[in-house]
């Protein structure tokens, strides 16, 4: 398959790894990955924070970039589970309330043919193992948009589970929010940091090595918690687990959701 | 759920009135939250209160094989209500009196304060028993009365506590929720005169004590008054049904001789037969029961049957200007069960005081500052739409499906709507940012440049991540405050051109310390 990456702003600047691996992976398992360099963001800190007026631009720039695509790829795929809801979810109601009827359409088609990596593997690909190696344990966070608004539901852990030499082992309260939140953690400083302190307390509680989840975001929110704690637990994104081979496996560096190897 | 266009309301609905609601706190919610977060003691009090209320909640519906389908029945029943609201309350009035009861209708507190404090005084009262009700806290009615020297007293146990201690609740089902055993035996017997002081904080015992004081106030209730709030009102017969665990609010139903009910005016349901939905609903959403111990269905008046006058106050105080919003109207569908607080982490963590409002928690913040209506950036509502993460789990519990996660960002973006029509009211700092990011992001030479640039930052912090620092980026401290942020390295898009210069083979990883390439070295998109 031809499939189309868009690797999200957060993951292009700030966690590249994360776009890299979701590259390697899908290239190994025999697809060809396409990547607009013209893309930017999805317009879901805009949209969320209730900028829409200066969210519509921004929609408007991503569906000029990946509607031009739409008969040449079979699938367009983000490493995010919030930046896809957005797509599929949010889209729509910026075009709505800039009374853009075309925009609404051509935002939906190509939100038809978006999809989150656990939901890309799983239900388009239709593979659950894909030949992946890592020796580790770690903790599963199922972030809040993709459990709710995508229902990625189980995907991610039977991706999970396939991959060789890995223990998942159970987060304490795993459905409770990081309390990431975008603009919340900003905002509500205080009460994101309340949130944040008792999901990295959880992923110490848990004994894993590492906790994993499919939005950097999130990541970077209860990664940036352990790492101001000093805890042992680094956070990883579900894509560099996937990515990592016997060949090639996983080596952290000492930057978050880097690698060394 | 497409919306039902209500047509012109022949008057402009107006908003809750400030005077007397309790519907607006006085600072905003971060700096209330701010407060709150600082006691120990009160996050402990509420983490156990609200798990183990959620636990029991998700057991008892996880029972229910068609809990979907209900919730789909409530949901689409008070849709029914909602786009017929006017006819249907014309047709409860019609109901309520043909039973022999009669209907007032109250614009806002101050109306409705008026008309319970004069059947209070005509009826000759000085003291009055309450049942446990929503309304009458957010009318402030306790106070109205007391200035014209009404004393209420609160029969539920937990309002009571709350009254007792010259506190104001913090949960929608449970008011003292952030109180502890400990503190409510302190306040017993501060408040109590005949307590015997070798009381144990044992919950037993407790209940034992605020029953003896109420039971005197119930025994000489002849010729009285009390006031109770409704959970449902049925258009086509005029019942009230009162839904309780305690049989205080029986006693309160039963035994006076006059019965003032102030009832919301979205209370509404269509039919007796629909109750059948709302009494499965309720109680396994609100107290994890499968059925509340008491639930009392009054209608009208009975000769020599309960009390002998009844009055009911269809309450408005900002509802019809809900109403008049059809993404925001589906907030007055609320049955007041308070899974969505006990679920909510953000809720869990400040306790409903932070909200400053009767109704806390996720679905206080989408109803208070639309029953108020924002009155500019300074407004303290203004802040609660931003008072979640978005995290959802409210929608997942609420039994009749409030898509309040979509409504909070439907009200942040009214309120920036509101700001940006305003001229000369678009300057804050969130503003300026949201713009200038808007700038950047649609445009990809700008965004290319700027990728580049935040690298090149990387290339001089040789540390892994960036630790607590005063940034002169207005939105980076109150997340370096808290926790690490990683160093912006080689991005992937400088990677991804790299690759498809050696021709597309698999290439190098970063070695995670290497300065991004020179903008020179590649052509712009
Ligand atoms: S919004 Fe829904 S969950 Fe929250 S109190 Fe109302 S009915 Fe219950």
């Amino acid at each position: 398959m031809r499939i189309s990456l868009m690797t999200t702003c957060l993951a292009d600047v700030m966690a590249p790894d994360v776009a890299r691996s979701t590259v390697i992976l899908l290239e190994r398992l025999g697809h060809e990955v396409v990547y607009d360099p013209r893309q930017t963001c999805c317009g879901q800190m805009h949209t969320n924070t209730g900028y829409y007026s200066e969210a519509a631009p921004v929609v408007r720039h991503f569906v000029d970039t990946f509607e031009r695509q739409l008969d040449d790829v079979d699938a367009i795929v983000m490493p995010s589970g919030s930046c896809t809801g957005c797509v599929r979810d949010q889209h729509r109601l910026v075009a709505q309330h800039e009374q853009d009827e075309d925009l609404e359409k051509r935002a939906g088609a190509v939100a038809a043919k978006t999809y989150e990596l656990s939901e890309l593997l799983v239900d388009v690909l239709k593979t659950t193992d894909v030949g992946a190696y890592f020796p580790h344990s770690v903790t599963y966070h199922p972030t809040c948009h993709s459990m709710r608004i995508l229902k990625v539901g189980p995907r991610p852990i039977k991706l999970l589970r396939a991959v060789e030499g890995i223990e998942v082992v159970n987060l304490p309260e795993s459905s409770t929010c990081c309390g990431f939140g975008g603009t919340f953690s900003v905002k509500n400083s205080d009460t994101s940091n309340a949130m944040v302190t008792d999901k990295a307390a959880n992923v110490v509680r848990s004994g894993a090595e590492f906790v994993v989840a499919g939005d950097a975001s999130c990541l970077m929110n209860i990664g940036g918690k352990l790492a101001r704690n000093g805890d042992a637990p680094r956070p990883i994104h579900l894509a560099q687990i996937l990515a990592s081979t016997r060949e090639d496996p996983f080596v952290p560096s000492a930057e978050m959701l880097g690698r060394a190897s | 759920m497409s919306t039902v266009h209500l047509g012109m309301p022949g008057v402009r609905p107006q908003h809750a009135s400030p005077g007397s609601s309790h519907l607006r706190g006085d600072r905003s919610f971060p700096a209330k939250a701010r407060t709150e977060l600082a006691n120990p003691v009160l996050r402990q009090n509420l983490q156990h209160a609200t798990s183990t209320i959620q636990a029991k909640r998700a057991s008892v519906v996880r029972e229910v094989r068609d809990w979907q389908k209900l919730r789909d029945a409530g949901s689409a029943l008070k849709w029914q209500v909602t786009d017929h609201l006017p006819e249907m309350l014309v047709q409860l009035e019609e109901s309520v009196q043909a039973a022999g009861g009669t209907v007032h209708w109250a614009r806002d507190a101050e109306e409705a304060g008026e008309i319970v404090t004069r059947l209070v005084l005509e009826r000759g009262q000085q003291e009055v028993l309450k049942v446990k009700s929503m309304a009458t806290q957010e009318i402030g009615l306790n106070e109205t009365l007391a200035h014209a020297g009404v004393h209420a007293i609160e029969s539920d146990l937990a309002e009571l506590i709350v009254q007792l201690a010259g506190d104001t609740p913090s949960h929608i089902l449970v008011p003292a929720i952030h109180r502890n055993r400990a503190e409510i035996r302190e306040i017993f017997l501060r408040t109590m005169p005949d307590l015997d002081p070798s009381i144990t904080d044992d919950p037993a015992e407790l209940a034992g004590a605020a029953r003896r004081f109420l039971r005197e106030k119930f025994l000489d209730m002849s010729g009285s008054v009390a006031i109770s709030g409704g959970n449902f009102a049925v258009a086509d017969t005029g019942t009230v049904a009162v839904v309780e665990s305690e049989g205080n609010g029986r006693m309160c139903l039963t035994l006076p001789r006059t019965l003032i009910t102030v009832l919301g005016i979205e209370k509404i349901v269509p039919s007796f037969q629909d109750l059948e939905v709302f009494l499965q609903l309720l109680p396994r959403s609100s107290t994890g029961e499968r059925m509340n111990p008491y639930t009392t269905l009054f209608t009208g008046v009975a000769e020599g049957d309960g009390p002998q006058e009844f009055h009911l106050v269809l309450l408005d105080n900002g509802r019809s200007a809900v109403l008049a919003d059809p993404e925001g109207r589906s907030a007055l569908h609320c049955i007041r069960c308070s899974a969505c607080l006990n679920v909510c982490p953000v809720y869990e963590r400040t306790g409903g005081h932070a909200y400053g409002s009767t109704y806390p928690g996720p679905i206080g913040a989408i109803l208070s500052p639309q029953m108020t209506g924002v009155t500019g950036p300074d407004d303290p509502n203004a802040s609660l739409p931003y008072a979640s993460s978005l995290c959802g789990a409210c929608y997942d519990v609420c039994p009749v499906k409030i898509d309040i996660p979509s409504i909070l960002v439907h009200l942040r973006a009214k309120e920036v709507d509101q700001r940006r029509e305003a001229s000369g009211q678009f300057h804050g700092t969130w503003d300026v940012a949201m713009r200038g990011a808007s700038k950047l992001m649609s445009s990809p030479r700008a965004y290319d440049a700027a990728v580049r640039a935040s690298s090149a930052l990387g290339a001089v912090k040789r540390t892994g991540n960036i630790g607590k620092l005063p940034s002169a980026l207005p939105l980076i401290p109150g997340w370096t405050d808290h926790r690490d942020l990683p160093v912006p390295r080689q991005s992937f898009r400088s990677w991804w051109k790299d690759r498809e210069r050696h021709g597309g083979a698999p290439a190098p990883r970063p070695d995670g310390d290497g300065p991004e390439d020179s903008p020179a070295s590649g052509e712009d998109a």
